[in-house]
């Protein structure tokens, strides 16, 4: 078998690994599905009229527009575990013995990633699954979920090369797990969860600029109105310079490991 | 050609020297033996053995291959079960020996057919299933033995790969590298038992503060110390007329006590009867006698001054 088979074979046994390994261990599942989930629930039965602000956009509902956010909760979180899940590796030695086996060892890390892009595709198709049970509808129908749905997944992917380049850097879960506030700062200071032309400053600002904003409204946009170029050029591009920063970090930690063991 | 050469091996974690000038050479087919306590630079060692940390001076090659430069192919040619069995509670025996497999590149089906012989070769067929996190000590350290094992490798790194287990464990461990290695794997085990490195090892390395203090075989090591002695423990008679008599015998060695003697015997248990017959010609009666061997904890303290500790002497 080819180098590349191999290394393919690897980065599908890490990532089926890892995908397992979250389902088994309940707390690296619950900030996935159950804590966006309950957010959702609360702030689209709690600020339902919000919908009614002048500047809020056209929406079918507050959960329509909400769709999104829980999703990037989501992934983000989706990246988070995964670090963490890393980190545990390390600290327990498990990735002593992916190191000692004769792969490429950014192939360790392609493993993780493809496992964390398997939460976010899930987390992509439960919330889809939650809004229609509840009445949201996709205004931009099957195309525009599906790029919901990879836009998601491919988020978690680049979230997820940070979350591996910070357990590769540090080594410690408890580190990578002490990251979850500011997962939520920044969510926060985008418009996950609000319309950025009614914020105040400076989150007004910060939140213009943030490129988990960029990434929102590329999922948000299929769902609440239609497909825009210029939402999805915003979107990939932010995904993509988070994705490329995530995997020159892992690649800088990863030799830092073996430099320091 | 050697199956592990080491010239000069050095690793400094800052200003602390862990390994210091390491030299050592393992044939092909042996099992070496890597003995010191805790700290003394054995894990050390193996981690830049198996190309899991970069020496900071030195050269060494195992299989041929330099683990720096040539580092995928030495990892392609060793197994390794390192210290602590690093498995992962939430896998089954069988998801980890056929993940295992997968790392080294082996079919599908190819993979799916070792691990079933290697879980039935460790006797974990019937436990192949469950979660690792519920196996007992000894049961992770077999599989951690049997993942090392799926490639078929022709080093095998074992570090420390008893700590902890109880003596029916560890004498399973002990008969499963004797097994491999009759099928002509070389072996590379650190240790802090004495006994297992006595048992299994056809060469000893001592190592102490990052430096290997002797390295032979375990009977050229101890025969360096001296030769055995006799340990008398008197019932009637003292001690000088003891030593008097035995005087012709064999070298005296320091008495521990006024009812103990002690009597260094060139030819061990042939010199038993000559011994016997002197102190009874002197009139001095024994309660018991003992033959006692050279230890490598005898080896250890000549060269280094104090005993081996290992994780079992109380603290």
């Amino acid at each position: 078998m080819s180098a590349l088979g191999t290394n393919l074979r690897v980065v599908r046994a890490l990532g089926l690994r890892s995908i397992r390994q979250t389902f088994r261990r309940p707390q690296l599942l619950a900030p996935i599905v159950v804590f966006p989930t309950i957010l959702l629930a609360i702030q689209t039965g709690g600020a339902g009229s919000a919908v009614d602000l002048p500047g809020f956009p056209e929406v079918q509902s507050f959960l329509q527009f909400m769709l999104a956010g829980a999703m990037m909760q989501s992934l983000m979180l989706a990246g988070n575990s995964g670090g963490i899940a890393f980190a545990v590796d390390i600290e327990m030695g498990f990735t002593d013995r992916l190191f000692a086996a004769p792969i490429s060892r950014f192939t360790i890390v392609l493993g993780r990633l493809a496992g964390t892009a398997a939460l976010g595709l899930f987390s992509a198709l439960w919330f889809l699954a939650i809004g229609l049970v509840f009445g949201a509808e996709i205004e931009s129908g099957v195309w525009g979920a599906l790029i919901a749905i990879v836009l998601v997944t491919a988020s978690a992917t680049a979230v997820g090369g940070i979350g591996a380049a910070i357990a590769l850097r540090t080594g410690s879960a408890s580190v990578v797990q002490g990251l979850f506030p500011l997962v939520l700062v920044v969510l926060f200071v985008s418009s996950a969860f609000f319309p950025v032309d009614l914020m105040i400053e400076p989150a007004k600002a910060i939140a213009e600029y943030n490129p988990m904003s960029f990434i929102v409204e590329g999922i948000r946009e299929p769902i609440i109105s239609g497909v825009h170029a210029s939402d999805l050029i915003g979107a990939v591009a932010a995904i993509l310079g988070i994705f490329a920063l995530g995997l020159l970090l892992s690649a800088r930690a990863l030799r830092h490991r073996l430099r320091v063991g | 050609m050697p199956a592990i050469e080491v010239a000069a091996l050095e690793r400094a974690f800052d200003d602390v020297k862990a390994v210091q000038g390491v030299d050592l050479e393992v044939a092909e087919g042996e099992i070496y033996g890597f003995l010191g306590p805790n700290g003394a630079g054995k894990t050390t060692t193996v981690r830049m053995l198996t190309t899991l940390l970069l020496p900071t001076a030195g050269r060494a090659t195992v299989a041929g291959h330099d683990v720096v430069g040539e580092a995928r192919e030495v990892r392609a040619t060793i197994g390794v079960a390192l210290q602590e069995a690093a498995l992962d509670p939430l896998m089954t025996g069988r998801e980890l020996i056929r993940l295992q497999a997968t790392l080294q590149g082996l079919p599908g089906a190819e993979g799916r057919r070792r691990a079933d012989s290697l879980l039935e070769r460790v006797d974990l067929s019937a436990a192949a299933d469950r979660r690792v996190g519920g196996y007992s000590g000894g049961m992770k350290r077999r599989l951690d033995l049997a993942a090392a094992l799926v490639h078929e490798p022709r080093v095998l790194f074992l570090d420390e790969p008893t700590t902890g287990l109880d003596p029916v464990s560890r004498k399973t461990i002990w008969e499963e590298v004797r097994s491999l290695n009759d099928d002509g794997t070389t072996v590379f085990l650190t240790t802090q038992y004495l006994e297992e490195a006595d048992q299994l090892a056809d060469n000893v390395a001592i190592i102490d503060g990052g430096r290997i203090v002797a390295e032979g075989t375990p009977a050229a090591l101890k025969a360096d110390i001296g030769d055995p002695h006799i340990r008398l423990q008197l019932e009637e008679g003292s001690a000088a007329e003891a030593e008097r008599a035995l005087g012709a015998v064999g070298r005296l060695l320091p008495a521990v006590d006024g009812e103990t003697v002690m009597v260094e015997v060139s030819d061990g248990a042939a010199e038993i009867p000559a011994v016997v017959r002197a102190l009874d010609e002197a009139g001095v009666a024994v309660g018991a006698l003992e033959l006692v061997h050279p230890t490598l904890d005898d080896v250890f303290v000549a060269k280094t001054g104090r005993h081996i500790p290992t994780d079992e002497d109380p603290a």
